[in-house]
């Protein structure tokens, strides 16, 4: 799931699917926290608490990364990644 | 629970107070629309900000390390000294970003403007002091996240939307690569707390592959090559007074928290194999490529995009090995370099709020129009680039030598011989600004006064850094090794 996320991070074209994909990586780290504290070290909570951490932040990653999508839809009227190219090397 | 605990974090709790006390002033003290000045202004989040680097620097320096809420978070009066380095650099910032917050689409967004630096300024805070890496995992959010609102803060230019969205991706696929590292190592040692992982941790495959996951997530916020794509654009895009910022104090502060991790987590055998490799191949490939590439750039925030990055290069020089010699090194290297950049930057600021120009080849015959600014800039770069009497060759040659008594004679070779390129480059803005003659040169203006006490600030940190050794021997004395 990890290297879906990251194969479709470099491979899609679209901003919102870019986003969708980096979700899809956060997801797998949580799933392997919540599996390690499981199955390997089931003593404590710790790798309980931070996915759920990590669900929270993520949350707020993603609204900050559409609001800033919204704001390029209204300037561009698209949100592809291939039109976000004004500044190159 | 034991709440004098608390004590403990009293940077914290003080900067959340300046925070606190400036949302109430935004709230009441709104821009008189009618006159178009904004009655609450820069004096007041300097003046507050000021305060707060001077009550937690001065009284409580000398303080024993200690650790709070069952080792979370921990303190150090090195952590301190890192801390007052940020804030100062911080202080700068808002005094540079005076000119361009009153303009009038900037008037009413100013309040944002303080909040958003100074929450990614309490990231900053709680990561450089974690003990644990949920802490840590917190504060890297909180550096990173409202950084992204500020690099597309000019929300009608387009090129900052482009920015803030290329920032924000990278952002998040970095830290999910960080917090993969992370659950790795979770999986192998079943504790998130730093000082039991460095027991721990076995140096098995599994280990070794999350601490490479860990450093990659680490590169990207420190914007070492090959993970450095985002840092022109973004660098490019945003406005000035936040590239300052961004070029200078969340890459600091992760360049240290880079370090304490180091020392505290992975400092075992094989794994400390593992991490000095890839820091060494990192650091010759951030130095050479983004040196090469500084060369041919024209937009002069790109081409501090660059310089920055080949400085970030340099800084991580001194984390090979986790020697003491290296952390001071490391943190002195920031002091001198968070001087000599922001002075830099402060100039560029004027001259763009001033005329409006962000091109290498506007600044042909600076020098003739604006005589002050030139020679600021020339000395800001002749520190940036590391010549004698400035302070920039004294901190590199402190992080020359930390490299060099940890063992890389090779590696030191390949930073001096970089340095040369570096001055190269470094000149040849000097060589627009006095030497090459120009038809149409910035006209002369007068910058604020809030921008010249900035300069002020930083031109003293050049010239008393580079003059006196007393700082890099105080830093000395606190810093602490493997």
């Amino acid at each position: 799931m990890m290297f879906a996320g990251v194969f479709g991070f470099l491979t899609r074209r679209s901003t919102l699917a870019i986003l969708l994909s980096v979700e899809l990586m956060l997801n797998a780290t949580d799933l392997n926290f919540a599996v390690f504290n499981r199955m390997l070290h089931p003593e404590g909570y710790e790798g309980y608490f931070f996915s759920l951490f990590s669900i929270a932040i993520s949350a707020a990653e993603s609204a900050i990364a559409i609001a800033i999508m919204i704001n390029i839809y209204r300037m561009k009227k698209h949100i592809q990644a291939d039109g976000l190219e004004e500044m190159k090397w | 629970m034991d709440y004098s605990q608390f004590l403990y974090m009293h940077e914290e709790l003080s900067l959340l107070a300046v925070i606190v006390v400036l949302f109430l002033a935004d709230l009441f003290m709104c821009p008189d629309k009618k006159s178009g000045r904004g009655v609450f202004n820069t004096p007041l989040p300097a003046v507050l900000l000021a305060v707060h680097t001077a009550l937690n620097f001065l009284p409580c320096c000398s303080a024993a390390p200690a650790e709070a809420f069952g080792g979370m978070y921990q303190y150090t009066p090195m952590m301190t000294v890192m801390k007052t380095v940020l804030n100062l650099g911080t202080l700068v910032t808002f005094l540079m970003a005076h000119k361009w917050l009153s303009r009038e689409e900037n008037l009413v967004k100013q309040g944002e403007f303080y909040q958003l630096l100074l929450f990614t300024l309490l990231g900053m805070y709680l990561m450089i002091s974690s003990g644990h890496f949920l802490m840590f995992f917190i504060g890297l959010e909180l550096a990173s996240v409202p950084m992204t609102a500020l690099v597309a803060f000019d929300k009608k230019r387009s090129q900052s939307a482009e920015a803030g969205a290329k920032y924000i991706l990278l952002a998040l696929f970095s830290s999910a690569l960080l917090l993969y590292g992370i659950s790795l190592i979770y999986g192998v040692t079943g504790t998130l707390y730093f000082n039991e992982i460095g027991v721990l941790i076995d140096g098995s495959l599994l280990s070794i592959f999350g601490l490479l996951l860990f450093i990659t997530g680490m590169g990207f916020k420190i914007s070492l090559v090959p993970f450095h794509l985002w840092t022109a654009d973004t660098y490019q895009g945003a406005p000035t007074s936040v590239t300052a910022y961004l070029s200078v104090i969340s890459k600091g502060a992760a360049a240290f928290v880079l370090m304490t991790v180091f020392m505290k987590a992975f400092a075992q055998c094989d794994l400390m194999y593992a991490w000095n490799t890839a820091l060494y191949w990192l650091i010759v490939a951030s130095i050479t490529v983004a040196n090469l590439f500084a060369i041919r750039q024209d937009n002069i925030k790109r081409f501090m995009a660059f310089s920055a990055i080949s400085q970030a290069g340099y800084l991580v020089l001194a984390v090979m090995d986790g020697t003491a010699q290296g952390m001071s090194a490391l943190v002195f290297y920031l002091l001198v370099y968070m001087v000599s950049n922001l002075g830099a930057f402060a100039v560029m600021t004027s001259v763009e709020e001033g005329s409006g120009k962000v091109n290498i080849s506007d600044y042909n015959g600076l020098y003739r129009t604006n005589p002050k600014l030139a020679f600021l800039m020339t000395l800001c770069l002749f520190s940036l680039a590391g010549i004698p009497p400035f302070a920039g060759f004294f901190s590199k040659f402190f992080v020359f030598m930390a490299a060099f008594n940890a063992g890389y004679p090779l590696l030191v070779f390949i930073a001096l011989a970089n340095t040369v390129i570096s001055l190269y480059y470094y000149l040849l803005i000097v060589k627009a600004m006095y030497i090459t003659p120009s038809d149409n040169p910035i006209p002369t203006f007068r910058s604020d006064v809030y921008t010249r006490l900035a300069l002020l600030l930083c031109i003293a940190g050049v010239i008393v850094c580079g003059l006196g050794g007393v700082f890099y021997n105080y830093i000395d004395t606190l810093s602490y090794g493997l």
